[in-house]
């Protein structure tokens, strides 16, 4: 493209995209400016704090970061947050490709519009109206659930319960899995939309079943959004505050029942130390908040590398 | 099986007549009713047997009574393949009516509890000299507070987000566009608290700005951002190369070919992306709180002022935890789901208007 | 036409503004009559201030008191908890600060860099809330415990509702055999440190532990904010959990009476609170009036688990801007009237000893 000397509508040519393509590396570089200077910002903050730390940061089952020498760590926090997320992803992830399949290629037309709508809804509703709605009607309906798992798995030692309101993390997980649940539909749902239809077509005039063509055109095509849409929930569930502070009861112990109450989330406890945190509580909170960007990174570095193996992302036919 | 039987197997009786159609036996169309109806009775007598008292158990018992009592079933009448299918599409049905059940559960609940307390005075009023205890008072201050911020978030956001996502799909390589992908990962998982505390100390700390609306809405497109970009880019990368080949190879620049070809093929999606975040930035209360500070009455002016916002409303009305403050608790709520829904409805009629017809 | 929707958008928000908002509530069914009589009036103005939810109820009547007699006045109180409260002033952003405890060391010697004239940050108190223990034990309307019992159930020493530890304090009473579940605050509160100053001050050997704002003890449940323990005794029979009064008045929750030694056991009440703040004593110096409460008093009719409440203030003032506004409607809090609202919203009024001095430090401020 682009040969010197021609004509001068070349150049207006090449005018309109110079600009286009400043602009768009220009918001680019923007955003990266803007980001980097929180990293910068967090990374300064969170440094006084651990400097001052007398307890170990990663290990200390304790956090009295306002105390005159500050005492914290992360190791509860760490524990109950990769584990309510894990449970969050566990249940949502799969549900949601099934609805987003509902919607795109089961339910009828007409249904579809309206679920696809109420999905959407859904998305929008704010994390303290799902924490509001799990303290009071997902906590008491959890008891028969968990009686049940103690019942059966209570052997394990995971799933032991101890009759205490169910106010623990498999309920946050259970409750963050509801609440991530329309984000990832939503997006997966209009990637599978976007699955080219001369594909669906090819798959079904060589007599496939409706599943054989949505596992062989379908989904390899969506993978990538699927992993995308995936992480856009995680990134939610992760960072949740007040849906985990009304529904958890926490402590800073690690329980190892997950049916029980005890443990917490980075997210939570930052909300519930803010209240009366000092300079250096806060900047201990800031320190926690950096490890929970920290965990975003390597989880969205490893989703990010499953891509990339397939990177022929193009939906050509 | 613990003895042998020595008897031998008589051989089958070979049929005697041929089927007379090619078509596969299937299972008639009232049997996926019959297989329902009956999980359902199973469901219901294992749980009352059992005695069990979550109605959530019976649920699940019959759902994986009709999962595998379906796929048995077409398994011996109609062939492995079509049972597969069969199992497919019942737990592509079971998946949707499972998470129906919690989501209905609580858009009912909001509903429900919401609805009372909506009306025109609700709407038009602000807090101003209402007591938490009273009943009454209205939630103008919250809601003029939120359309504010959201709008100049997204104003902020969406050229940014989506500009960007254009680079990274169209035009990025190489070093800078590695690390925007990166550093937009990163901004996946900030936690809305720590967003609002950086805008505190740049905005508010060392700018000496003072708390308004607009250093709210900074917040918020701190937030927005990357859900924009991150879902555009996912869009974008959708759009079949072919359409953009064949765009260029017309002589179309490449600008244009993006503003008239790209982006409106991905538009729906984009759009989504584009609706997720403003509900998600919708719902914050965390950086409000820092940055906007909260009034009980009600401030125009996003850029003086403290103002206050829907979620900080709710947030504030729970936190006084009486009876009157729950209802205006709820009826806010509902009002911010009511704003985000119009928000998106207005989204998508645009997009439908501007996306290029197809065949779906 | 992305502009036009956009541009649609805009103008509606406009509308909105322009529209049919008011501040007006006045003519609202059950509305209360804020007219006051002695209101000096600051100049208009406007300021904010943040800090302890423990006294946002006081706030609320005193602001809305304070506004509906003095014109284009605003003032914004947010409770966002007393630690952030003192932060915010700290950084000079807020006139003054809310706080149920006291400034460090070292938050004093940051208050000289934001107060001017070289002054510093002193305490006011201004309102005082008893603390009910809240219960949710079906058939037993009348609950009597003492200091230690109370450390221990909190502490998880005792587990069961007809433990004889309790039963022996309440002859009476038909207690049931069922587990306690005590719930204290998962957040950081002033409301978990005053009810630990009153465990550790009255029952050393069965709450060893130090006061502090974040919960020390061994075990039970946690929840977010009063609302969210008023919530939980509400729903789970068996629970026990610390607020302040009005919430337990407010959804008709059952509270616990103190035996402190008196000859009759003390009820939660805005009185017996009284009775218990008149013997604290001031130990602030240097015109500072940060309170001390005997928290194993003995007098008759006074309940022990008292929260002070303080305002926090440069001696001097901070922003000349709000100055005026500060010292007006301080003045008024702390004055007849203001004080004369609080028992009405379950707060004990400041003993008049000290709510002179109060009043003086308020019009000190210069």
């Amino acid at each position: 493209m682009g040969t010197p000397a021609t004509a001068p509508r070349k150049n207006t040519v090449r005018l309109g995209d110079r600009v286009f393509s400043g602009l768009s590396k220009g918001s680019g570089i923007a955003l990266l400016v803007i980001m980097a200077a929180i990293a910068v910002f967090l990374t300064i903050r969170a440094a006084i704090a651990i400097a001052h730390n007398e307890g170990n940061f990663l290990t200390t089952f304790q956090w009295d970061a306002n105390a005159s020498p500050p005492v914290f760590g992360i190791a509860v926090l760490l524990f109950g947050t990769v584990v309510s997320s894990v449970i969050a992803m566990t249940l949502a992830v799969p549900v949601a490709i099934g609805i987003a399949l509902f919607i795109s290629h089961y339910a009828p037309r007409r249904l579809a519009g309206i679920i696809g709508y109420v999905v959407d809804l859904l998305a929008a509703v704010p994390s303290i109206i799902y924490g509001l709605w799990g303290a009071l009607f997902l906590v008491p309906h959890m008891t028969g659930l968990f009686d049940w798992l103690d019942r059966f798995f209570g052997w394990t030692g995971i799933f032991a319960y101890d009759g205490t309101p169910a106010r623990s993390l498999m309920t946050v997980g259970i409750l963050l899995a509801i609440m991530i649940l329309p984000i990832i539909t939503s997006v997966t749902r209009e990637v599978f939309k976007q699955t080219p239809k001369a594909h669906e077509e090819a798959a079904l005039a060589l007599g496939a079943t409706r599943w054989e063509v949505i596992r062989m055109t379908v989904l390899p095509f969506g993978r990538s959004g699927i992993i995308s849409a995936s992480m856009l929930g995680l990134g939610r569930a992760l960072g949740e505050t007040m849906a985990v502070a009304t529904v958890l009861s926490p402590s800073f112990l690690i329980n190892a029942s997950l049916l029980e109450s005890g443990g917490g989330t980075f997210a939570q406890n930052i909300a519930s130390q803010f209240k009366e945190a000092g300079s250096m509580g806060r900047d201990a909170l800031i320190a926690s908040g950096l490890v929970l960007f920290v965990l975003t990174l390597l989880v969205n570095g490893a989703a990010r590398l499953i891509i990339a193996r397939r990177k022929e992302y193009s939906g050509s036919l | 099986m613990s003895q042998t039987t020595v008897t031998e197997e008589p051989p089958r009786p070979r049929p005697s007549v041929r089927p007379t159609t090619l078509r596969r036996p299937r299972l008639p169309g009232w049997s996926r009713g019959a297989l329902l109806l009956g999980s359902a009775a199973i469901g219901t007598a294992t749980g009352l047997v059992a005695g069990l008292e979550s109605r959530v158990q019976w649920g699940l018992i019959a759902a994986l009574v009709f999962v595998v009592g379906g796929f048995a079933l077409t398994s011996a009448v109609e062939g492995r393949r079509q049972a597969v299918d069969r199992l497919a599409a019942s737990l592509v049905w079971t998946s949707f009516l499972v998470a129906v059940l919690p989501l209905a559960s609580l858009l009912w609940e909001t509903i429900a509890r919401g609805i009372p307390g909506v009306s025109w005075y609700f709407l038009t009023h602000s807090m101003n000299g209402v007591l938490s205890w009273q009943d009454g008072g209205g939630i103008y201050h919250a809601l003029l507070g939120t359309v504010q911020q959201v709008l100049l978030a997204s104003v902020i956001a969406i050229p940014l987000g989506l500009l960007t996502a254009v680079y990274l799909v169209e035009y990025g390589s190489g070093r800078l566009a590695r690390a925007i992908t990166f550093f937009v990962d990163v901004m996946t998982g900030i936690p809305s608290i720590v967003a609002g505390l950086f805008i505190l100390s740049m905005w508010i700390m060392m700018m000496g700005f003072g708390y308004s609306g607009f250093a709210g809405a900074l917040a918020l497109s701190i937030l927005m951002m990357p859900i924009v970009v991150r879902s555009t880019e996912e869009m974008l990368k959708l759009v079949p190369n072919e359409l953009r080949e064949a765009s260029l190879a017309l002589g179309v620049p490449k600008w244009r070919t993006i503003l008239k070809v790209v982006l409106p093929t991905a538009i729906g999606g984009i759009t989504t992306g584009i609706m997720l975040a403003l509900a998600r930035i919708a719902g914050e209360t965390a950086p409000i709180i820092l940055l906007v500070f909260g009034n009980n009455m009600i401030n125009g002016n996003p850029f003086e002022g403290a103002q206050s916002s829907l979620p900080l409303f709710v947030y504030e009305q729970w936190a006084f935890g009486t009876e009157s403050a729950y209802d205006r608790a709820w009826a806010a709520a509902l009002v911010l789901i009511a704003f985000v829904m119009i928000l998106n409805l207005a989204a998508r009629a645009v997009a439908r208007w501007k996306a290029p017809k197809s065949g779906r | 036409m992305k502009l036009g929707a956009a541009a649609a958008l805009v103008s509606s928000a406009l509308l909105l503004t322009a529209a049919c908002g008011s501040d007006d509530n006045s003519g609202l069914p059950g509305a209360v009559d804020f007219s006051a009589d002695h209101i000096e009036c600051a100049p208009s103005g406007s300021l904010l201030a943040s800090g302890s939810s423990a006294q946002a109820n006081a706030m609320e009547v005193w602001v809305n008191t304070y506004q509906a007699n003095c014109d284009d006045s605003q003032i914004n109180y947010k409770a966002t908890g007393s630690g952030a409260g003192i932060q915010e002033f700290l950084q000079g952003r807020t006139a003054f600060a809310g706080s149920d405890s006291l400034l460090g060391d070292q938050e004093l010697a940051d208050s000289r860099a934001v107060c001017r004239d070289g002054g510093q940050a002193i305490h006011l108190p201004m309102a005082a809330g008893p603390i009910a223990i809240g219960y949710n034990l079906p058939g037993v309307d009348d609950l009597v415990l003492d200091a230690p019992t109370l450390a221990l159930i909190f502490d998880s020493g005792i587990t069961r509702w007809n433990d004889p530890a309790i039963a022996a304090l309440n002859p009476g009473a038909d207690l049931p055999d069922l587990p306690i579940t005590a719930f204290h605050r998962s957040d950081g509160s002033g409301t978990t440190d005053n009810l630990t100053q009153y465990l550790h001050g009255s029952a050393p050997e069965q709450w060893p532990y130090e006061p502090n704002k974040n919960w020390t003890g061994k075990g039970g449940q946690a929840a977010d904010g009063s609302s969210g323990l008023v919530g939980m005794v509400q729903q789970n029979a068996g629970a026990i959990a610390y607020f302040e009064l009005s919430y337990a008045h407010q959804n008709g929750i059952s509270t616990v009476a103190i035996d402190t030694g008196a000859p009759e056991p003390v009820a939660v009440s805005v009185e017996n609170a009284s009775s218990a703040i008149a013997a604290g004593e001031v130990v602030g110096t240097g015109g500072d009036l940060a309170l001390e409460l005997d928290y194993a008093t003995r007098e008759p009719g006074a309940y022990p688990i008292v929260l002070v409440t303080y305002e926090i203030i440069c001696d001097k003032g901070n922003n000349p801007g709000t100055l005026d506004l500060t010292r007006a409607f301080l003045g008024y809090a702390a004055g007849e009237e203001g004080q004369g609202a609080l028992a009405e919203i379950d707060y004990a009024p400041i003993p008049d000893g000290i709510i002179e001095q109060v009043r003086d430090r308020v019009a000190g401020m210069s």
